[in-house]
């Protein structure tokens, strides 16, 4: 681009020297032409940085969200490149915004279709438990629909709080065991919301 | 010459006499009463008279007033005139037992999901409306929410979770297998740190910022 | 083939020779939540039915419980790209109720911060249009500029997106002057980046196919649904609650009130652009006005409603009228007189209207808004009749439907 955009007003110069950041090697075994570790832990740092989100914004925090994914914040740095709309292809539910008591069926719809392994965020008061509106119409948070990982406050949450989120998605993932989808307390924890 | 409040109160009660009651101005803006039969005739005389020409519905709502027996349902209509630039307010009572109105879906059709709401809200029925039906609420609900007599929180919803604000025991539903005891009342037993395999135990929780 | 039907079909959709697509309620990102039942027969729209409510809130009802001050949060979850316009809405209407007269100081810095709000409206609306059309790179850049009027909120109420902004009668804090260099920065950069905006879509082969003729209303009908706002101006009426009625000192100042002629998406478009050229024009007017106080008028920055706007702490802690007043204020027991008004502002969609009812309780008896998203989607199943499927997304988001001010 022509014209570099930067609105600090007193810009700092950025120490931009070492700005890519490779991933961590899990710990392992090494060898001569070979490595080894947990499944899980290749498969959680796999997983984690390249996960695609679902976008499911009603109001003011899909606005935020929209900040996030733009270039100031930009989610794609953290692999999730690829915002797509579809549950059947994405890992991350990000829920924002207030979701109404009519609007539960459909969450709950969409939850479903995703396929495993699959984890929820929930950004915003209104998405962690109903937010300033106590009222008839509205689900007094997304936990009593589907089971939620991550809950973000904010009213809306700032860009870097909805990363921070984000960021603990990832950790919950990197470390997640490859037989926890499979598992009676999962099973239980789904059953408990009413899901086969 | 312009159209100020007192010709179109002249012309009003010129075409109804003295049908029209309670003319006032508060902040400036015409404001009368009409009987709940003649709000089409009303509107449909300020939309056709070539003086006042009334086109333009700005706003359709109903306040509930629970304290005048007979009158406890007003639906209040804003109407404007862009080219000379006036606004006008008028109001029509009926009762709650009975809440039938005519619909101005004819005249205007921005009127149409105006009523769906107010509707909605309050319960008023618009006579000859193409399709009253709640707009923002639950098709199921079965009361109006906006009548006074159902205050905001409702106590026996059980979808707040009480619990959390120390107030009893939280419900089987959100039970996760984890945490028996609010955090309000003693101290709750999580499971033994770093259990491996069970919900909310720290094992599925790092609590230190793992490098990417 | 056997002869017994093995699929139960529903009644009567053997004879059907339409197709129903349901759009919605959960969309890409964008837009927010609401519902379009399409019947479509082949690429063409038969009808259109839709469906709000998704994200139904309850403002009205939560307002009963609120006093006058505690509703400006309410406001602000209206139309959420645009919230200081309907904070500002609110105050004028209270100030409005209580008599309240703000000084012109007062009026000029609201001015800037409405327009400011307007611009990023518009632009959320504009590159959307050019998203739903295939052109991603208009949203990612001018989201930039979008951070930098974020940034001038944040000095001015320490928040970005649900401002909460200014108080019954004024701001609760003066500018500073990294507020006023922020927006310096803004007015110096963003013209350009507004025309390379534009050039990017407006003489842009592929989006005029794509938007013109998407969605025509005339004015007629748009004036019967209730249309407000850039919809209505792109359809060919210069209704504008600024010019015609104007609240805030707008009468002291001169902009243009750009209309279209069809009413189509490219109207739209072409009136949302030209209304952003308008608001910095008003921007820089309204700045310069606000240099020119010298004094004491220059650190004015609230009316003097002392029931309803806090004092000053050092004051409560040595006099003792503001000590009450701080008081009843936190304690919300200042009570409201009774009457009842109606104040419209000019929102990014149209005119935003507050009908208040208060019957001098502390909370208001009645307050409905007048949501000008709400009343003019009806028109929707109109516009797209006899259109391809893809205009329906075009026209869908080039009417700026913001589902929190739909549903409120």
């Amino acid at each position: 681009m022509a014209r570099p955009v930067r609105f600090n007003i007193h810009p700092i110069e950025a120490d931009s020297k070492d700005n890519i950041s490779l991933a961590n090697m899990p710990e392992g075994y090494t060898g001569e032409g070979f490595f080894a570790t947990k499944l899980s832990s290749v498969v959680g740092l796999a997983r984690k940085n390249s996960l695609w989100p679902l976008p499911f914004a009603t109001s003011c925090c899909g606005i935020e969200f929209m900040a996030v994914m733009a270039s100031h914040y930009d989610l794609a740095r953290f692999g999730a490149e690829r915002l797509a709309f579809s549950p059947r292809q994405c890992d991350l539910l990000m829920v924002m915004g207030t979701i109404a008591k009519k609007m539960g069926p459909i969450l709950k719809q969409v939850y479903l279709q995703m396929a495993e392994p699959r984890w929820v965020i929930a950004v915003g008061a209104c998405a962690s438990s109903g937010g300033i509106f106590d009222t008839y119409s509205v689900l007094q948070g997304i936990d009593q629909v589907i089971p939620v990982d991550v809950y973000v406050p904010g009213c809306p949450p700032r860009p870097e709080a909805i990363l921070d989120g984000f960021m603990k998605i990832q950790e919950l993932v990197g470390q997640e065991s490859v037989r926890r989808r499979g598992s009676e307390q999962y099973k239980a924890l789904l059953n408990s919301y009413g899901i086969q | 010459m312009a159209l100020t409040n007192e010709t179109i109160k002249d012309r009003l009660t010129a075409k109804f006499g003295d049908q029209l009651t309670h003319f006032e101005e508060p902040y400036g803006l015409l404001t009368f009463e009409a009987p709940s039969e003649l709000n089409l005739k009303v509107m449909q005389f300020l939309f056709d008279d070539e003086e006042l020409r009334f086109q333009f519905l700005t706003d359709l709502t109903a306040v509930h007033y629970p304290n005048q027996p007979g009158r406890e349902l007003a639906v209040v209509y804003h109407l404007h005139n862009l080219t000379d630039n006036i606004r006008l307010r008028f109001k029509v009572f009926t009762s709650s037992a009975q809440p039938d109105i005519f619909t101005a879906t004819q005249l205007y059709s921005s009127a149409n999901w105006m009523e769906r709401e107010t509707y909605d809200f309050f319960g008023i029925h618009f006579v000859g409306h193409p399709n009253l039906k709640r707009i923002l609420n639950v098709d199921e609900m079965e009361y109006f929410p906006l009548r006074k007599e159902f205050p905001l929180e409702d106590q026996t919803r059980i979808d707040k979770d009480d619990a959390m604000f120390g107030r009893g025991p939280l419900p089987a539903a959100a039970n996760k297998g984890a945490v028996e005891t609010p955090m309000a009342a003693d101290q709750p037993t999580f499971p033994a740190h770093g259990t491996p395999g069970v919900e909310g135990s720290k094992q599925d929780w790092p609590t230190n910022t793992t490098k990417l | 083939m056997s002869t017994e039907q093995h699929i139960k079909l529903p009644e009567g959709s053997i004879e059907k020779t339409t197709t129903t697509l349901n759009l919605g309620p959960t969309h890409p990102a964008t837009h927010g939540v609401f519902q379009n039942i399409l019947e479509l027969d082949g690429e063409r729209i038969v009808s259109a039915e839709q469906t709000v409510g998704y994200i139904h809130r309850a403002f009205e009802k939560l307002a009963e419980r609120r006093p006058l001050y505690q509703i400006t949060t309410l406001t602000d979850r209206l139309n959420y790209c645009s919230s200081p316009i309907n904070n500002m809405g609110w105050h004028m209407t209270c100030e409005k109720l209580l008599g309240v007269k703000t000084p012109k100081r007062v009026d000029y810095l609201r001015i800037i911060i409405m327009e400011l709000a307007r611009i990023s409206d518009h632009l959320i609306c504009n590159s959307v249009v050019g998203v739903d059309s295939g052109a991603f790179t208009g949203f990612l850049y001018v989201m930039q500029y979008r951070e930098l009027i974020y940034e001038i909120y944040e000095e001015v109420c320490g928040s970005r997106l649900t401002t909460n902004m200014g108080r019954i009668g004024g701001f609760e804090r003066d500018f500073t002057n990294t507020a006023f260099e922020k927006l310096e920065k803004f007015m110096a950069e963003y013209p350009a980046v507004l025309k390379e905006f534009e050039s990017l879509f407006t003489r842009n082969r592929i989006f005029m196919d794509r938007t013109i003729g998407a969605g025509p209303i005339s004015p007629e009908r748009a004036l019967n649904y209730g249309f407000t706002g850039p919809n209505l101006r792109a359809a060919g009426v210069d209704y504008d609650v600024r010019a015609h009625q104007p609240y805030s000192s707008y009468e002291d100042f001169e902009f243009d009130i750009p209309v279209g002629s069809t009413g189509d998406c490219y109207d739209r478009f072409l009136v949302r652009e030209g209304e952003m050229w308008q608001s910095l024009r008003i921007i820089e007017q309204a700045y310069k006005k606000v240099q020119e106080f010298k004094g004491a008028e220059a650190t004015v920055f609230h009316a003097d409603v002392p029931a309803y706007y806090l004092p000053e702490k050092k004051d409560v802690y040595t006099k003792m009228e503001a000590l009450i007043w701080h008081f009843k204020i936190i304690m919300g027991e200042t009570e409201i007189p009774p009457g009842e008004v109606y104040h419209a502002v000019e929102g990014g969609n149209g005119e935003l209207g507050f009908y208040l009812i208060s019957d001098g309780g502390r909370t208001p008896y009645r307050l409905h808004f007048r949501r000008p998203c709400f009343i003019y989607y009806q028109a929707y199943s109109e516009m797209t009749k006899g259109a391809m499927l893809s205009d329906a997304v075009i026209v869908m988001s080039s009417l700026n439907l913001i589902a929190g001010e739909m549903d409120a």
